[in-house]
């Protein structure tokens, strides 16, 4: 069947098999490998990307459901070649060891911060439920989200805790 | 991971929908997709037709309807969560929807998807019951109207026909109701290990109805007519809350699962009823 859509602010189309599921047509039609496959039973969020403003779990939707819609994934965060506020937090605050939650990671906390601008850190934290990490141990993930949400507001994001521990 | 090979329309009307149901015997309505996608792929459910009704218009609104609200077929989880008529008419729904899930299963599911798939720890459903919702659901032949108490029949199991879709479900308004769970995964998140949901109307401080339903621990949501007979007729108080906690499990058939052994899951179906009944009551103040 044919599809269409916003991918990244691009339009594109395809022909695909009713059973193509969103991630591997991103991965494997439109090669943007960013978004990763881990569980695939729709519980880790690696394969999150946002449509239409959305965070979702592109293994848990068919491409024919994403039909006309505008989708983001974390290729299409940076603007310019400026890291979106979400991924300089992440790298400033060390959020990611292995770097494979990452993707999913960041574009779940890009609209946590969208619905919430100031979100405290058991916010931040269930905020996050949908995304399983197995390396960090999460704390640095939301002290990289605390980080994004300041410079989102246009505030002085809080010195590392490396920095003040020094 | 993914389904075996299927059709797929989208039909934009309601009436084309059920049009296609009928017709097509091998047809499975889809929703938000979340129960539906991870069982196709798992191939514990290959239908031939998949009727995705997500855009048929005219089905996404949560309306007050004077005695009560109805919420249509397309409402995802996060829109009943956050709806103000819901959160002050029918507080234990939102709360359940709040707890369905994740971020990205709130964005895509929808509540009467929740309560169709029928699962025997999703959270809704326990809410619907002590509501006393009832569900509309539209065929070619015309509609019908299911009482929540009759439309949960088994293990996935409910009370619509295959060609039936659920267009709406209505909630009759109570300014004294309350759910809350143990999650799989600790807190709120994830299935209910058990979980209840209570709601109660008092006159003159005096319990004068109240619906009590179960999640998670049996083979399907379940009233807890033990503990409406237990707290209606009292003055809600914290003795007449024990008397309904010690028959939570009365007549319901509680099952050992991964989550826990038959023993835990009763005594945290009391200990849930409890807490359902306690904010239940204290709302109505
Ligand atoms: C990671 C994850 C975690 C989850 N956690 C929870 C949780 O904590 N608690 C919980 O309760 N649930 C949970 N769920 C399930 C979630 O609530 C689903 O969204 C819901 O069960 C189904 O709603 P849906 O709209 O996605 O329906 P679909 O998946 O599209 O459909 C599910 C079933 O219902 C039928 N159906 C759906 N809508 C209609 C309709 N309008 N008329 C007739 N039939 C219909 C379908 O034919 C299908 O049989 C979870 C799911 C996932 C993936
Ligand atoms: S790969 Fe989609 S949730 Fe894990
Ligand atoms: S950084 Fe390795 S899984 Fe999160």
């Amino acid at each position: 069947m044919q599809v269409s859509m916003t991918v990244n602010g691009q339009a594109v189309s395809g022909d695909v098999d009713p059973r193509t599921l969103l991630v591997h047509y991103l991965r494997e039609d439109l090669r943007l490998t960013g978004t990763h496959v881990g569980c695939e039973t729709s519980y880790c969020g690696a394969c999150t990307v946002i449509v239409d403003g959305k965070a979702v779990k592109s293994c848990t939707m068919l491409t024919a459901q994403a039909e006309g819609a505008e989708i983001t994934t974390i290729e299409g965060l940076a603007e310019n070649g400026d890291l979106h506020p979400v991924q300089e937090g992440f790298w400033e605050r060390h959020g990611l060891q292995c770097g494979f939650c990452t993707p999913g990671m960041i574009l779940s906390a890009v609209t946590l911060l969208d619905e919430n601008a100031d979100p405290s850190e058991d916010e931040i934290r269930l905020g996050i439920e949908g995304n399983l990490c197995r390396c960090t141990g999460y704390h640095n993930i939301v002290k990289a989200i605390e980080y994004a949400g300041a410079k989102l507001r246009g505030e002085e994001p809080a010195p590392a805790e490396w920095e003040v521990n020094a | 991971m993914f389904p075996r090979e299927f059709e797929y329309v989208a039909p934009s009307s309601l009436d084309e929908a059920l049009g296609t149901l009928a017709s097509n015997p091998g047809a499975k309505v889809m929703s938000g997709g979340m129960s539906l996608i991870p069982m196709m792929k798992l191939r514990l459910f290959s239908p031939e037709l998949v009727v995705d009704i997500a855009r048929i218009g005219g089905l996404d609104g949560i309306e007050d309807r004077g005695d009560h609200i109805a919420i249509g077929a397309l409402v995802r989880h996060e829109t009943t969560a956050a709806s103000p008529l819901v959160q002050q008419h029918a507080a234990a729904l939102a709360s359940a929807a709040a707890w369905t899930g994740d971020r990205q299963v709130r964005a895509r599911g929808t509540t009467c998807g929740a309560l169709a798939h029928a699962d025997i720890a999703a959270d809704q459903p326990a809410a619907a019951l002590a509501l006393g919702a009832t569900m509309v659901a539209a065929s070619s032949g015309g509609t019908r109207d299911i009482a929540a108490a009759d439309f949960f029949v088994d293990t996935l199991t409910s009370a619509l026909e295959p060609n039936e879709i659920l267009t709406e479900v209505r909630i009759p308004k109570s300014s004294g109701s309350a759910y809350d769970k143990l999650g799989r995964r600790g807190g709120h998140t994830d299935y209910a290990v058990a979980g209840a949901a209570a709601a109660v109307t008092m006159s003159d401080g005096t319990v004068s109805s109240a619906g009590v339903a179960l999640t998670g621990v049996g083979t399907k949501p379940t009233i807890a007519a033990g503990s409406v007979e237990a707290i209606v007729g009292t003055d809600g108080s914290a003795e007449a809350i024990a008397g309904a906690v010690a028959r939570a499990t009365e007549g319901v058939t509680v099952l050992e699962d991964l989550y826990g052994s038959a023993e835990y899951k009763a005594h945290l179906a009391g200990v849930y009823v409890g807490r359902a009944l306690e904010q239940a009551i204290a709302a109505t103040g």
